[in-house]
């Protein structure tokens, strides 16, 4: 009996947690229009804070993901005679999938946990309530800019990504396992459609999206102690890599 | 003041990186530049049987890729397969006798269709028909033509 009632308070726990989460999402929706007109600066920090100072380990990783793209491939292609087609098989993986997904969870270790951390720290600081104090929204003034900027910094991450990984794929293909030049780049042209870079694209914002609401929210509400940050900050991360993972089936089904 | 442009330089410098890889995503990745941006005219053929053929295989003259397959629909009074055939407008010289059929690139590639040149001095334009064409072989009817010719030999 015990059992079921606690089973039952998880699952009113889980709901709840979502629904707070969707009604946070809709109003960061509702106050960024205004935010991009009035607080522009803010936004651009964060784009820095979040996009730019993630782009060397995004490019470490898609060069060396891209790299390892090619050998596998390469083996794997080579047991059907068909390593022609190694150029679109890494060009589709990287844009579709691989980009995307690798991406949203490095963005969630890198840039999730430190809006998190820092939003989580502002409240256990009271630096939130101080805000509310001065008649200045907190949301508006912390949240929604570190938001916008997030989700503005995914698509360029993946973006970047995949390029530097289909650069490292050709790298390892062409430089080491010596596939045609020539023919990795006609066959990634000729198989890869420019929907599958929208796909691509698509995916990116949709998770960044995911991500930066995730890390907003898990700060903004997190209980404002020491050891509350923290478990915030582990939220931040689990709760991303589930959601961009559950997020990347849903429109992988519904768009092909 | 100083930490503003730094800001600022890192931002630019991020949004123009990420600016630049989709841009190379979209023309060089994909085969977006081959036909979508350039001039075209769309000529038509009809197939008894079409076999796997899909919209965007490439249609080639000569081996060279020189438009794609725009639309394929049936016509339900004469019962085949109308194939809508966008070529570049730059091979505006193509002679309207020409034959059309449907290969299939290597073993297990995809299928597309080749045009072999006629003898004619007029060309082919927009809304035109290709009359001459070759439907696509389809593996099952080779086999069974195969054996059945085997039958007849026995008699």
């Amino acid at each position: 009996m015990g059992l079921l009632r606690d089973l039952l308070f998880t699952f009113r726990a889980f709901f709840e947690t979502f629904g707070a989460l969707s009604l946070f999402l809709l109003r960061l929706a509702v106050y960024t229009p205004r935010a991009l007109v009035r607080r522009f600066p803010l936004i651009v920090a964060q784009v820095h804070n979040t996009g730019a100072l993630s782009l060397v380990i995004i490019m470490i990783c898609g060069f060396f993901v891209g790299m390892v793209l090619g050998l596998q491939g390469y083996d794997t292609l080579s047991r059907f005679d068909s390593e022609d087609i190694l150029g679109a098989a890494t060009a589709l993986a990287l844009l579709k999938e691989l980009g995307p997904v690798i991406t949203a969870l490095l963005f969630a270790g890198r840039a999730g946990t430190a809006l998190a951390s820092e939003i989580g720290l502002m409240k256990a600081t009271d630096q939130l309530s101080a805000m509310e104090m001065m008649a200045v929204d907190p949301l508006r003034r912390v949240v929604v800019p570190r938001f916008v900027g997030g989700v503005v910094a995914m698509p360029f991450l993946a973006a970047i990504f995949s390029t530097i990984g289909i650069a490292g794929a050709f790298l390892v293909g062409v430089g080491l396992m010596d596939v045609d030049s020539g023919t990795f780049w006609a066959q990634m042209r000729n198989n890869v459609d420019p929907e599958d870079v929208w796909e691509g694209v698509f995916k990116s914002f949709v998770f960044g999206i995911a991500a930066s609401v995730l890390a907003v929210f898990e700060g903004y509400n997190c209980v404002p102690t020491a050891e509350g940050v923290g478990r915030a900050t582990t939220r931040t991360v689990v709760l991303t890599a589930i959601a961009v993972l559950v997020l990347d089936y849903i429109i992988t089904a519904a768009l092909l | 003041m100083q930490q503003t442009r730094t800001v600022e330089l890192g931002t630019g410098m991020f949004v123009f990186l990420g600016v630049a890889a989709i841009f190379f995503l979209a023309t060089q990745t994909s085969n977006l530049n081959s036909l979508v941006s350039s001039e075209a005219y769309t000529v038509k053929a009809r197939f008894e049987n079409i076999g796997g053929l899909s919209v965007r295989a490439p249609v080639t003259m000569a081996g060279v890729t020189i438009g794609r397959v725009s639309d394929i629909a049936f016509d339900p009074n004469r019962l085949d397969a109308v194939v809508s055939i966008r070529i570049d407008a730059r091979y505006d010289r193509i002679p309207d006798d020409s034959d059309a059929a449907i290969l299939t690139a290597g073993l297990l590639g995809g299928q597309y269709i080749g045009l072999s040149p006629g003898g004619s001095d007029t060309f082919l334009a927009d809304e035109d028909e290709i009359e001459f064409t070759q439907s696509a072989v389809v593996l099952e009817n080779l086999i069974s033509k195969y054996l059945f010719s085997q039958g007849g030999g026995d008699d």
